[in-house]
């Protein structure tokens, strides 16, 4: 007998496991999950709103860096991929992060196409990490008001 | 012409002579009665007091009536008229009443007056006595004057001889006497000897038997008793012809030996000793002993006795003192011998020990390069023969330098938490090799009630245990051996009828470690112990040993408040060697190597730890903050470097510092706050978070001072891990 409940929980339990196979999560999100607790029920969700938001900043600087057609900061962007980098390191964005190492050589080695090309690619993919993650959220917010526990998901 | 008339005629009124003679008369008479009144008068106003006025009135009343009857008498020797006739009939009767008046009051008042001076002549009386009285008190208050000066005199010296003397002068010049005397018991006790005297120098030396009536008549009562001056103990010069000698008092004083003093008896009076005091009056006077001057003498006698006691404890007590002194000045000596003597013995064995380790060492280290070479087989049983034997010389220094320290009792345990049974699993795997290749299995076997975690001399009791089992498989050609270790409650040598479980925090360990090899003969035992005793045959005695291992062992258990015995059947009958030791029971669990990772996360560990956040970005400072408050901390945040140093405080423990933005300056940091707390205690620790734990980063950070380098992002268990073994060891160069 499949409760409301139980198959939420089995479409959460799967959902998560896809990001994870998939990439756009790896242990850091797991160890972001722990931390949440009674005291600080919403952490996760904080963390990963704080990293997004930083994400739109942060692109937003290195656009406007790299928009400076013939007169680019590099420096600065540069700063800024090794800030994203730490962000997604730290919330566990693995797909994101990778590409901030891409993005960092390309700054490096003052690429200007390389680095167009991997901001392009760094929105794109933090975007879609955030629809995902809304869909996780949703997800749990549904199992909670169904009167269900989100499951404890071992990857 | 002749009128009745009342006045007397004369018989012979011619008689003009006579006639003339009685008014002259009646004139002085008058004269006289009219004075005395006067007199009285004036005399009686000048004394204040006199009770009897009215009859002073009477009386002056009645006389000056005499008086003036014999007044007017002067007119009735001639002739006179009717008016003088009247007058001196009124007068006379006047007189007359008054006179009787005064007749009938002097009947009332003379024995008043008579009365008064009987009562004045009483009074007088009384006087006297009074005057008598306080004349005796004055003499007895003078006495007790001289008592107390005599008794301070005496008391004021605790030397015998002084005592003695002063009582005898004081006595002497208090009562003025001639001769003063005192006789001492002699040793013996049968006679009394001439001590001192007063007015004699030196004198003979008088003996008499204690036994004579008149002594025991002075030694019966603890009052004076005059005695006869005649008697043997109070002829003390030859007798100068003088008629009458003075009284003599004799009176006991008695001596307290100290002897007779015991803390809850009294000394019986049998046992008693007196001295005798005899003191005389001056011949020739007729001065008698009173009362009070042989109270006076009684006192003394007390006092005397009293005085001589305490000079006596007192010379007692100096000879102890003096005793003891000198046993201390000699006990002294013999210590600060046996310290120089223990010190060069000391001295000598490590200095021994260091000349002798040293060339050991060369040899054994020789040896063993030389056997790797290429060696003849007779050299290679040469070589092995030198390596053996000097091993053997290496742990006989080492026992010996044990042994000696142990024996003066400077050795002390070293305690620590070790795990019990990791210990006998420790030896029983140094022993199995040689257990193997004898053939001879080993089994252990550990009572389930043995505590794992103890606290206890690790070192010294595997060296037991070591010692005991080797000596097992040493001395075993056969069977097998067991190693059992349990816990035990008595500390006898009886084994338990039951097992106890550990009370408070400390237990008796027993291992008994069983063999069925050559055993030991029961009378042998006791010298196993012993050092250097070996009481294997010569066969076995290659088995090696230096006979010390055991000896050692007993030092080792007896310091951990234990014993150790052996117990055989009999030779060739195997034999088990037993011994308990006093171990701690250690409360935590914590075990160095083996990090205990816990289900659940430990907010206890780390509750209230203030900790530092440094991070410039965000998200990844709002994870670390996450982490480190899921773990307890309280978690302080800055954003920047300048921010950082701001905030830091003694009350921030651990500050972790995002050093991956390139640049030195975040380091610096870390030397600024080095700078910053110059006390190590009240320096936060410092760990760096960094993206890439290269080695050049590993050694930037230390080079900057900082306590720990960790991997971002951090993992809660590998955080968890790293802040206690943070603050346990103030430095982490692990957690990779």
């Amino acid at each position: 007998m499949d409760t409301l409940v139980a198959q939420l929980q089995r479409q959460f339990r799967d959902y998560t496991i896809s990001l994870y196979h998939q990439g756009f999560l790896d242990d850091q999100f797991t160890e972001l999950k722990k931390l949440q607790d009674e005291c600080s029920p919403d952490f996760v969700a904080e963390v990963v709103s704080l990293f997004f938001e930083d994400c739109e900043k942060l692109i937003g600087n290195m656009a406007r860096a790299l928009d400076q057609t013939g007169n680019v900061d590099f420096n600065l962007v540069g700063s800024s991929v090794h800030q994203l980098k730490g962000s997604s390191s730290s919330v566990g964005a693995k797909r994101v992060k990778g590409l901030c190492i891409t993005f960092k050589e390309c700054c490096d080695s003052q690429n200007f196409e390389g680095c167009v090309r991997c901001l392009q690619q760094v929105d794109i993919e933090y975007k879609s990490l955030k629809a995902k993650l809304q869909d996780l959220f949703n997800l749990e917010q549904q199992i909670v008001q169904a009167g269900g526990r989100i499951p404890q998901v071992d990857i | 012409m002749m009128e009745v008339c009342n006045c007397i005629e004369p018989q012979w009124p011619a008689d003009e002579l006579l006639m003339k003679y009685q008014y002259i008369s009646d004139f002085f008479i008058a004269v006289a009665y009219f004075s005395i009144p006067l007199e009285l008068i004036y005399f009686v106003k000048k004394s204040a007091v006199f009770p009897y006025r009215w009859v002073l009135v009477q009386f002056g009343a009645f006389i000056v009536l005499c008086g003036a009857t014999h007044l007017i008498n002067l007119w009735t020797f001639t002739t006179h008229s009717r008016t003088v006739a009247l007058v001196m009939t009124t007068a006379k009767v006047l007189t007359a009443v008054v006179s009787c008046a005064t007749a009938l009051m002097l009947v009332h008042i003379i024995p008043d007056l008579l009365s008064v001076k009987t009562r004045e002549l009483f009074l007088k009386n009384k006087a006297a006595e009074l005057d008598r009285e306080m004349g005796l008190i004055r003499t007895q208050e003078e006495t007790g004057r001289h008592v107390r000066m005599l008794t301070h005199e005496i008391r004021s010296t605790l030397d015998r001889h002084t005592i003695l003397k002063t009582t005898l002068v004081e006595l002497g010049r208090t009562l003025a006497l001639e001769e003063c005397a005192l006789w001492m018991p002699t040793r013996t006790g049968l006679e009394l000897q001439l001590s001192y005297t007063l007015r004699q120098q030196h004198p003979v030396e008088y003996t008499v038997p204690i036994h004579l009536p008149v002594i025991n008549q002075v030694f019966g009562t603890s009052r004076a008793v005059k005695i006869s001056p005649n008697s043997p103990v109070a002829r003390l010069r030859p007798v100068s012809g003088k008629y009458l000698l003075g009284e003599v008092v004799a009176v006991r004083v008695p001596l307290l030996h100290l002897s007779n003093f015991q803390i809850n008896d009294w000394p019986e009076l049998s046992t008693k000793r007196y001295a005798l005091m005899v003191l005389m009056l001056p011949s020739d006077s007729a001065r008698q002993w009173h009362v009070h001057e042989m109270e006076l003498v009684e006192v003394v006698a007390d006092q005397v006795a009293v005085a001589l006691s305490h000079a006596a404890i007192l010379e007692e007590s100096m000879r102890a003192r003096d005793l003891l002194m000198e046993q201390n000045v000699a006990l002294d000596i013999a210590r600060r011998e046996a310290e120089t003597a223990i010190r060069a013995r000391n001295d000598f064995l490590a200095v021994m020990n260091h000349e002798m380790r040293t060339p050991m060492h060369a040899i054994i280290a020789l040896s063993s390069l030389l056997q790797e070479t290429e060696l003849t087989p007779e050299q290679r049983l040469m070589v092995e023969t030198v390596l053996k034997s000097s091993s053997l010389l290496a742990t006989l220094m080492n026992d010996v330098l044990d042994l000696s320290r142990l024996e003066d009792g400077s050795l002390q345990l070293e305690l620590g938490t070790f795990n019990l049974h990791t210990l006998f699993r420790e030896v029983l795997s140094l022993i199995k090799p040689i257990a193997v290749v004898k053939k001879l299995p080993i089994t252990l076997n550990l009572a389930p009630d043995l505590p794992e975690f103890v606290v206890g001399d690790e070192k010294r009791l595997m060296q037991i245990i070591l010692n005991i089992v080797g000596n097992a498989v040493k001395f075993s050609k056969q069977g097998s051996i067991s190693v059992t270790a349990l816990v035990t409650k008595s500390d006898n040598r009886a084994p338990p009828d039951f097992f106890v479980v550990p009370t408070g925090s400390h237990f008796y360990l027993r291992v008994k470690v069983k063999d069925m090899g050559a055993g030991i003969n029961p009378q042998d035992i006791p010298k196993l112990f012993t050092k250097f005793a070996q009481t294997q045959s010569l066969a076995t005695r290659s088995s090696g040993g230096s006979g010390l291992g055991l000896a050692i062992s007993k030092r080792f258990v007896n310091l951990m408040e234990g014993n150790i015995w052996i117990e055989s059947d009999g030779v060739g009958k195997g034999c088990t060697a037993i011994f308990d030791v006093k171990l701690g029971i250690s409360n935590e669990s914590k075990q160095s190597g083996i990090p205990k990772v816990p289900a659940n996360p430990q907010h206890a560990n780390f509750a209230g730890l203030k900790v530092l956040v440094m991070d410039e970005n965000g998200v990844s400072r709002m994870v670390t903050k996450g982490l480190l408050i899921h773990l307890g901390c309280e978690v302080t945040m800055v954003s920047s470097s300048e921010e950082c140093l701001r905030v830091v405080s003694h009350e921030h423990k651990v500050v972790f510092m995002d050093v991956c933005t390139p640049g030195v300056e975040n380091y610096q940091i870390a030397l600024r706050i080095h700078e910053k707390f110059t006390k190590r205690h009240q320096r936060p620790l410092l760990v760096a978070l960094t993206g890439n734990t290269d080695k050049s980063t590993k050694e930037k950070c230390m080079s900057f001072g900082l306590d720990g380098v960790l991997l971002k992002p951090v993992s809660l268990d590998n955080m968890r891990n790293v802040l206690s073994d943070l603050l346990e060891h103030r430095v982490l160069y692990e957690a990779m």
